[in-house]
């Protein structure tokens, strides 16, 4: 009778029972609807063991690739560890490397983590100030050797961490953070597909670190960013997306104002409405929306009416959260 | 033993081919689309899945009550007879444009009337 393990808590699964019905006859709260495998409302996840295929039906392929699957539609035939989503991740200690403004309202945070962490440039991470106050960020950066982990941060009006990481956080100062979530990245296996990209803000701090993580993985389809917002100071990076479009053929990068400012170097529009209006049929293209939560909605249903497959739209809203005093 | 409407339409890859199709006719409808505005549309097209499974008789744990608690905050935004008739009109074109027979398309008619009144909160 395989073994389960959640929580430090060893549940029995009978053969033929699925992990779903083995916690609810075991009264853990774990939230399900259809029990057949299509409401997804059972997402739970085996950290250290690849999941049974069948019970990763109709799941994102990032979400596959975490390991994440459906309780209702796993039969365990071996022990497994589980963790639900609603579980808090651990919180781990970094340092702040360096902070560097990439435009008015917008800095670049380098923090250098101690332990191991797995991440993919487009996920997000929980950033904890000391009082306690969390905030999530996506990571701009790929991996590597140095340990570092990169991420932009808007200044909002009333908006408690950011300004306290604009105009309080220095080099040196600790800052904790959590494992990496979040289901928007680049994954390899279909390197031709054309991949379009679409931000707002620092939606490009995720997009850019897609963008390189699929070039660095080979991709060699087409891949089109376009990078939106109202005025030039709210752009950036313009030179470094420049350059890297430059040294790669199937890279195409568009910065869009939706504003009054105008030049020819850039696309006069809102960015969603000028990649549709240059893509309008997204049949087999993968997509990436990151910013503002209306452009995202918007964009996600214009992609999806366009032909693309809700499975190849990965959307991440950046919902703000502001203090109330 | 005969083949089941489930299976005699395809299983679940039909189920997965339509949800597609059928989705997207939704959120193209203006006589409908205005209840799916506020909606996780991953969710959603998991929620379709559900439905659709149901629709061509296939397993599901679909009970009247479901029915009515999900639907009854749209019947307080005014959903009607109207609104469920053109979403069986979606699906009935959906199967059509899948190639499925009028024959089979009459029978997955006939497994959502039923649910009718529990959708409509009746």
């Amino acid at each position: 009778m395989p073994k389960l393990t959640l929580n430090n808590q060893t549940y029995h699964c009978d053969s033929d029972e699925t992990i779903l019905d083995a916690l609810l006859a075991n009264k853990v709260d774990i939230s399900y609807g259809c029990k057949q495998g299509a409401c997804q409302s059972c997402l739970i996840c085996s950290p250290n063991q690849i999941p049974p295929t069948e019970a990763q039906k109709g799941l994102k392929e990032t979400q596959q690739a975490q390991n994440y699957f459906l309780a209702c539609m796993c039969k365990p035939t071996e022990d497994m560890e589980i963790v639900l989503p609603s579980e808090e991740a651990r919180f781990i200690e970094s340092t702040v490397v360096s902070l560097k403004l990439l435009n008015p309202e917008t800095i670049e945070l380098i923090l250098e983590y101690k332990d191991e962490l797995t991440f993919k440039p487009g996920q997000f991470i929980n950033l904890k100030r000391d009082d306690g106050l969390v905030r999530s960020y996506s990571i701009a950066n790929l991996p590597s050797a140095e340990k570092h982990l990169e991420f932009h941060i808007r200044k909002l009006p009333n908006g408690g961490f950011s300004e306290w990481a604009h105009d309080h956080l220095n080099s040196g100062d600790m800052v904790s953070l959590q494992e990496p979530a979040g289901d928007c990245f680049y994954i390899s296996g279909r390197p031709e597909q054309s991949l379009l990209l679409i931000g707002t803000g620092t939606g490009l701090a995720p997009l850019a670190g897609i963008v390189r993580d699929a070039l660095k993985q080979g991709h060699t389809g087409d891949i089109h960013l376009f990078h939106g917002s109202r005025d030039i100071d709210g752009l950036y990076w313009v030179d470094e997306m420049k350059t890297l479009a430059e040294k790669n053929d199937n890279f195409n990068y568009h910065p869009c104002l939706s504003g009054s400012d105008t030049s020819s170097e850039y696309k006069a529009g809102r960015a969603h409405m000028e990649a549709l209006k240059a893509h309008p049929k997204l049949q087999g293209w993968r997509v990436f929306l990151c910013g503002h939560p209306g452009m995202v909605k918007e964009a996600q249903k214009k992609a999806y009416l366009a032909g693309a497959s809700l499975k190849d739209i990965y959307a991440d809203a950046f919902t703000v959260l502001t203090e109330q005093n | 033993m005969s083949e089941s409407l489930y299976e005699k339409l395809g299983g679940e890859a039909a189920v997965d081919a339509a949800v597609d199709i059928f989705y997207r006719k939704v959120l193209a409808d203006d006589r409908i689309n205005s209840f799916f505005e506020d909606v996780d549309m991953d969710k959603q097209a998991a929620k379709q899945k559900a439905f659709m499974t149901m629709a061509f008789g296939g397993p599901n744990n679909y009970t009247g009550t479901d029915m009515r608690k999900g639907h009854a905050h749209l019947v307080k935004r005014g959903l009607n007879d109207s609104h469920f008739d053109a979403v069986v009109e979606n699906l009935g074109a959906t199967l059509t444009e899948l190639g499925v027979s009028d024959e089979l398309i009459g029978e997955v008619v006939a497994v959502c009337e039923p649910t009718r009144n529990d959708v409509l909160g009746k």
